[in-house]
């Protein structure tokens, strides 16, 4: 007889898309081996220290004014290319012009050059005798071995990410939302930011975090440009190499945990902005 | 508001979209702009709107020319195909964006603004889903809130592309005959864009027949149909056979068939193309004037008796059409040979057909006897 009439011995209801077992286990144990063990390994090596001593880590002026200006810069860095990023694709999308593809590619380059190379050819260009440098310095703007510097490493790194998160949704977004909006009797400023960035918003957040993340994160382009003076342009993933060097292996996880949580926390916010905004208009 | 369009030309890089179009519309009319795709008939309907800019020729509104108003000044209520309602914002919102955007010296107040938006939901059938996103309606409702968007700026022209082209059979006909109701209601002046010659005939006051970025013919819903104004608008409302034949000495016969015909208007001597709807064929008794043909296939579809036949001097297929209470549809039989006269046709010069001009949209009553008419002789 066949097997087809033979009742399932199913445990788990039915479901159109087949295999959540097997694909669940195998999700969590690559997450866990690639992601969670690694970071797991951070607290618990910091965790040696107990409270207080991570705390008297932590509370070091110099430790705080790392994470002050890692956190800081990083914010105005992914804010000014919430800003950018989205002009920079919305150009790309709505309009041709010779060379786009050029430039579509150059768009890119951030995710693909060594991140050291990134860092020299700023320094060269905002030194004081740089390029864009030397037009500065007599305004009285220093740009290498500041915040500044720091802040523009951390940009330069960031807009990828935020154009390329964001291209799509204008490409998917009609051309005729635009028109509809015209026809209303909308001006330009009133289409834009009535009708185009409410669409864009939520991939526009995921840009913002992921360049965000990015930029906390960032070590080879910084270094080069900021010029780690402690205190004032050091950031801190240098501090932790430092404490590194110095085999003060507890402090320096003691500052990684320290920033896996507070990046963990942002993260999650921005996520939660994102689905609350995602679900208004009733989309899936 | 009346519109003009003057000698509008269009092109699109290398293709050109439109070539001159000319066309009166008269305040309050509801007028169908049908054709193919790529007849030019969506371009000249954005450019009336103000989406895209005639490369030549003008359009007045009112008698105003509109070229210096850029679109968002022209006050026109465009409905888009696919609707682009404001995903992000409720029913309620995309109503009232129109009114929203005005300067603060021309915006009514924000009670205003509802109420009108609330009389408009209820117009368009939609009263209490103000507070529903657009991916919470489906196709009709969001159809419908685009068109009430649309009407909340009280627009002097309202322009639909392709308004029911998105949704299936049965809510396309109750949203026509709902779209014709609140034309009658609300009188504003109403161009529609489709591809669909059923549409055009039952919505439209008058119909633009368009192709290859002409108009071919402007009339009535009986013109267009009844009185074909070119070989393609012949072909394109409705199925046509085609026999070719010779105009001499005022009289016309088929080639190859025993048949003459008299046209009593002024066609030049020469070749020609004969048009005959399938149902403008009748049959005839033997030994009248005719063509002889032999039946292939007899179809029996409700009121309808389609014969397709095949002419026996040159094995060209004819189609016919015959009431099924007619006598001469009764028990026809494949195999069988009949003779068949066209009762009504039109006449064109052979191998010209692009050169054919658009007929002047004549008054049919006022001429009882249409050029482009024959009657058997």
């Amino acid at each position: 007889m066949s097997t087809a009439s033979k009742p399932g011995r199913r445990k788990s209801p039915r479901s159109a898309i087949p295999g959540f077992g097997i694909n669940l286990g195998f999700t969590l144990t690559y997450l866990s081996l690639i992601v969670l063990i690694p970071l797991a390994g951070v607290f618990i090596k910091s965790a040696g220290l107990g409270w207080d001593g991570i705390w008297h880590v932590v509370s070091s002026p110099r430790v705080l004014a790392a994470l002050q200006l890692s956190f800081g810069a990083a914010l105005i860095a992914a804010l000014i290319n919430a800003v950018f990023g989205p002009l920079v694709a919305w150009v790309f999308v709505r309009y041709q012009f010779p060379g786009k593809r050029f430039f579509d590619a150059v768009i890119d380059l951030p995710f693909a050059l060594p991140t050291a190379v990134a860092g020299i050819a700023l320094t060269s260009l905002y030194s004081p005798n740089g390029w864009i440098g030397q037009f500065l310095e007599p305004l009285g703007i220093k740009v290498a071995f500041t915040p500044i510097g720091v802040i523009i490493a951390m940009t330069f790194i960031g807009l990828p990410f935020v154009v390329r998160t964001v291209q799509p949704v204008l490409e998917e977004a009609e051309k005729e939302l635009e028109e509809a909006a015209a026809t209303l009797g909308a001006n330009r400023w009133q289409t834009i930011s009535q009708v185009i960035l409410p669409t864009v918003f939520p991939a526009l957040l995921t840009g913002f975090a992921l360049a965000f993340a990015r930029a906390v994160g960032e070590y080879g382009s910084i270094i080069f440009i900021a010029g780690n003076l402690p205190m004032v342009s050091e950031i801190a993933p240098l501090l932790i190499i430092i404490k590194l060097e110095e085999f003060d292996y507890a402090g320096a996880t003691a500052i990684a945990a320290t920033m896996l949580t507070i990046s963990f926390v942002l993260l999650l916010l921005i996520n939660s902005l994102q689905a609350w905004s995602r679900n208004r208009g009733g989309r899936k | 508001m009346d519109i003009q369009i003057r000698d509008i030309y269009k092109g699109f890089g290398s293709f050109p979209a439109l070539r001159g179009a000319n066309l009166d519309i008269r305040s309050g009319e509801l007028i169908a702009l049908l054709g193919p795709s790529g007849s030019g008939k969506t371009t000249l309907l954005r450019t009336i709107a103000g989406l895209e800019f005639p490369d030549a020729g003008q359009i007045l509104f009112g008698g105003v020319d509109t070229a210096p108003l850029p679109v968002s000044e022209r006050r026109v209520g465009f409905v888009f195909q696919h609707y682009a309602l404001f995903k992000h914002m409720t029913v309620l919102d995309n109503i009232t964006f129109g009114l929203r955007v005005r300067k603060s010296k021309n915006r009514p107040d924000k009670d205003a603004i509802r109420k009108r938006a609330l009389e408009l939901l209820d117009l368009v059938q939609l009263s209490g889903l103000e507070k529903r996103y657009p991916a919470q309606l489906s196709g009709g409702q969001r159809q419908r809130v685009a068109l009430a968007r649309a009407l909340a700026i009280e627009p002097s022209v309202l322009l639909l592309d392709e308004p029911f082209g998105a949704l299936d059979a049965k809510v396309r006909k109750d949203l026509r005959r709902w779209l014709r109701e609140l034309h009658d209601k609300t009188g504003v002046t109403t161009i529609f864009v489709t591809h669909d010659q059923e549409e055009a005939l039952e919505l439209a006051d008058r119909v633009v027949v368009m192709n290859r970025g002409s108009i071919e013919q402007v009339g009535s819903t009986s013109d267009v149909y009844e009185r074909p104004a070119t070989p393609f608008v012949f072909d394109f409302l409705g199925s046509v056979n085609v026999f070719p034949g010779t105009v001499k000495d005022r009289k016309l016969s088929i080639d190859g068939a025993n048949v003459t015909l008299d046209t009593d208007n002024d066609h030049a001597a020469g070749a020609v193309d004969i048009y005959v709807r399938p149902h403008d064929l009748r049959v005839v008794e033997e030994g009248s004037s005719g063509f002889d043909v032999t039946i292939k296939t007899v179809q029996r579809t409700g009121a309808i008796v389609r014969l397709i036949t095949q002419l026996k001097h040159n094995k060209e297929i004819v189609e016919v059409e015959l009431a099924h209470l007619d006598p001469q549809a009764i028990n026809r039989k494949v195999g069988e040979s009949i003779r068949l006269q066209p009762a009504i046709y039109g006449l064109f010069p052979r191998a010209s057909h692009d050169s054919v001009r658009t007929l002047p949209d004549v008054d049919p009553l006022a001429v009882p006897e249409h050029r482009e008419r024959g009657r058997l002789g």
